[in-house]
């Protein structure tokens, strides 16, 4: 098996310019996605997850910008510093975005068939008419949809058939990364979990990795290989998915665990004291510390490094002797 | 036990179109009471389109019943006199799922816990208005010193959501209706307002209906909870019975959906589930479900399955549980606790009693 990675962010920095001042969204996030894994990103509102979801391709929009960083796609090289046009011949072809909340990222005035037509077209101009068409009925029986959806506007289609559609366009070109925001939000839970399978199906089938942002913690435990938590623009924790939720090692993901309810068991509902800091103002030190029960004296003024080991990332200094 | 709020046999029609015109049942013969001696919180799950919100709707007297009756204090809410319906829209308080929305971002926030208080004359003073609002920013865990003064974009949204819950505590209600009160609030300070709302029950003796698209969330705080699907209610009962035991196959489904926060445990039950979740259409007769349903047998099309009393705190509306009794008049009181106990104490262990 090929173990180099498809995709290696290093030290990623996404700013945004304010009045207020400068937030930083990401600040200095590395990590790297395996070759067909799914790699799970939560974090709560603000935590930077969506913005580095779209910076990865470039997609974010002013006021952000990348403030520093790379971001390596295996046989590309650094997605930060392609021009126009090279970043036109990637997106979709190789990274490609399954958004948030397909409702509004489809076109409402083009029938599904001419908007998945349109990348194929775009980046693979040879097929002629039959051929073409012959790919969308396929590419749409591969989502689960019926061929006479391609014929369909999206207001004729449920929530769940759209986001199968932004599956079903993302997918086409049979990319290497599939980078999924928060891909069944909106969704019903019965509606979710066949809206997750067929991610899941058509990402094994292609062999694509997929890193999917999101903040359901019940979602990622059944869907990631390994997951990654942000707080503040940073990446705390990463690590196998099965570590991570049986022995947690930042205090933040030990508390936003206990913080999900399930039907196991009633307990009393713990909360994590305090509120999320706004990114403008990031508490110095590790950005956790203010609401940390473990903080101690290094935590208030000297950032904790990520140290890793097997096959593990934490940025705390309750791990130093953890140091690589 | 003293009613404070019945629903009998409650259906809301909408309807819609001029030439071919459509109508939608999004809620279907509700019959349920909201005691005021044993306050208890019922959950009302269901997906989008299932008719809870409408329900919510209901109870709080914003749209009347297309037919059936919602009665206050033993007196028909069409009825109300003037004043009756004042103390009517007091001690029925509603909180709703979007904490921005629910503000007027030209106010501070002071501005939703002051005129409530003033318009149902909660004080005699100033002072004592300012006292009460302190107060209820105490219940709900926020210092009032760090939240009165703002205008609504300076608080988180858990916050927001907070200062609601306050508001509606501040005017001392006897039922809370919430529609999906944390469903826009971080995991991390969803906890927090779950635990107010439980409190408000447990000091404060106000019942609560709790309106979720969410089994766990209504599993964590519910004392009773009732499942609808497509305006019917599919299955009631105490959360116990009906969330670790369901029966209705409709209820199991969306039990087994839910993903649970540990990667050990499977996700979705064992086969493809049929037919399309999210098709509005509804068969004129049989079973709402039937066409999803994957232990649909003979009499599911023909008709309408009645709540079946299969277990002491559970009725399940499926023909599976056909040798048990049906719930008299589809009640659902004598499946929800602690109300049996209570008409237990007065006499009347019957499921008919009322």
């Amino acid at each position: 098996m090929n173990n180099r990675a498809v995709l290696t962010v290093n030290d990623l920095r996404v700013y945004y310019d304010t009045p207020a001042g400068t937030v930083k969204a990401v600040d200095g996030v590395s990590f790297d996605l395996r070759p067909g894994e799914r790699l799970g990103l939560v974090g709560e509102s603000g935590s930077g997850k969506s913005t580095m979801a779209l910076a990865l391709m470039r997609m974010h929009k002013p006021p952000a910008r990348i403030a520093g960083g790379e971001v390596l796609l295996d046989g590309v090289g650094d997605v930060m510093d392609l021009d126009d046009e090279g970043l036109r011949r990637i997106r979709l072809d190789r990274l490609a975005l399954v958004p948030q909340g397909a409702m509004n990222s489809l076109n409402p005035v083009m029938r599904v068939r001419d908007q998945l037509a349109d990348g194929i077209r775009t980046h693979e101009p040879g097929d002629d008419r039959d051929a073409l068409t012959a790919r969308i009925r396929a590419q749409l029986a591969r989502v689960g949809l019926d061929a006479d959806v391609g014929g369909k506007f999206p207001h004729e289609l449920s929530g769940g058939m759209k986001q199968r559609v932004a599956i079903a366009i993302g997918t086409s070109l049979s990319p290497s990364v599939i980078i999924a925001d928060e891909p069944t939000s909106a969704l019903d839970v019965v509606v979710q979990r066949q809206v997750m399978e067929t991610l899941r199906s058509v990402q094994e089938e292609i062999g694509a990795s997929v890193l999917i942002v999101g903040h359901d913690m019940g979602l990622m435990a059944q869907i990631a290989d390994r997951m990654g938590v942000m707080y503040a623009g940073k990446l705390v924790e990463l690590a196998p998915v099965h570590d991570l939720f049986t022995n947690p090692q930042h205090p933040y993901t030990r508390l936003l665990i206990e913080s999900v309810p399930t039907l196991m068991a009633k307990r009393a509902l713990a909360s994590i004291p305090g509120a999320p800091p706004t990114l403008i103002n990031v508490p110095p030190g590790c950005p956790f510390h203010p609401r940390c029960p473990s903080a101690f004296e290094p935590c208030d003024s000297e950032v904790p490094l990520p140290m890793s080991q097997n096959g593990r990332v934490v940025s705390c200094h309750l791990y130093p002797e953890q140091a690589a | 036990m003293t009613a404070f709020l019945e629903m009998t046999n409650v259906s809301k029609v909408f309807s819609a179109g001029i030439i071919r015109r459509q109508h939608t049942v999004a809620v279907d013969d509700v019959t349920m009471t909201i005691d005021e001696q044993s306050p208890s919180i019922l959950a009302v799950a269901g997906e989008s389109g299932s008719g809870k919100t409408t329900l919510a709707r209901l109870l709080l007297g914003v749209i009347p019943p297309s037919s059936g009756e919602v009665v206050y204090r033993g007196q028909s809410v069409d009825d109300l006199s003037r004043e009756q319906r004042r103390t009517y829209l007091r001690e029925i308080q509603p909180i709703f799922q979007d904490p921005f929305e629910s503000y007027n971002p030209f106010y501070k926030v002071d501005h939703v816990l002051t005129v409530p208080a003033k318009k149902f004359d909660l004080a005699a003073s100033r002072e004592q208005t300012m006292r009460l609002i302190e107060e209820a920013l105490d219940m709900v865990g926020l210092q009032p010193a760090e939240t009165l003064g703002r205008f609504p974009h300076q608080l988180s949204g858990g916050q927001r959501q907070r200062v609601m819950v306050a508001r509606a505590m501040l005017l001392r209600p006897r039922l809370i209706v919430a529609d999906e009160p944390v469903s826009m609030v971080d995991a991390s300070l969803r906890a927090t307002i779950l635990e107010s709302i439980r409190r408000m029950k447990q000091d404060l003796g106000i019942s609560v209906v709790y309106i979720t698209h969410d089994l766990t969330t209504a599993y964590q705080i519910a004392d009773n909870i009732l499942v609808m699907y497509k305006g019917s209610v599919v299955e009631a009962g105490s959360v116990e019975q009906v969330i670790r035991d369901p029966k209705h196959p409709y209820t199991q489904l969306l039990v087994s959906s839910i993903p649970q926060p540990d990667p050990s445990l499977p996700w979705g039950a064992e086969g493809e589930i049929a037919g399309d979740p999210e098709s509005m259409e509804v068969a004129a007769t049989g079973c709402k479900f039937v066409d999803r349903c994957p232990v649909a047998f003979e009499p599911c099309s023909g008709q309408r399955p009645p709540l079946y009393h299969e277990h002491p705190s559970r009725a399940a509306a499926c023909f599976q549980y056909d040798k048990s009794p049906a719930l008299e008049g589809q009640n659902l009181d004598v499946v929800f606790e602690p109300q049996l106990t209570s008409q237990a104490a007065g006499g009347s262990g019957e499921p008919a009693a009322n």
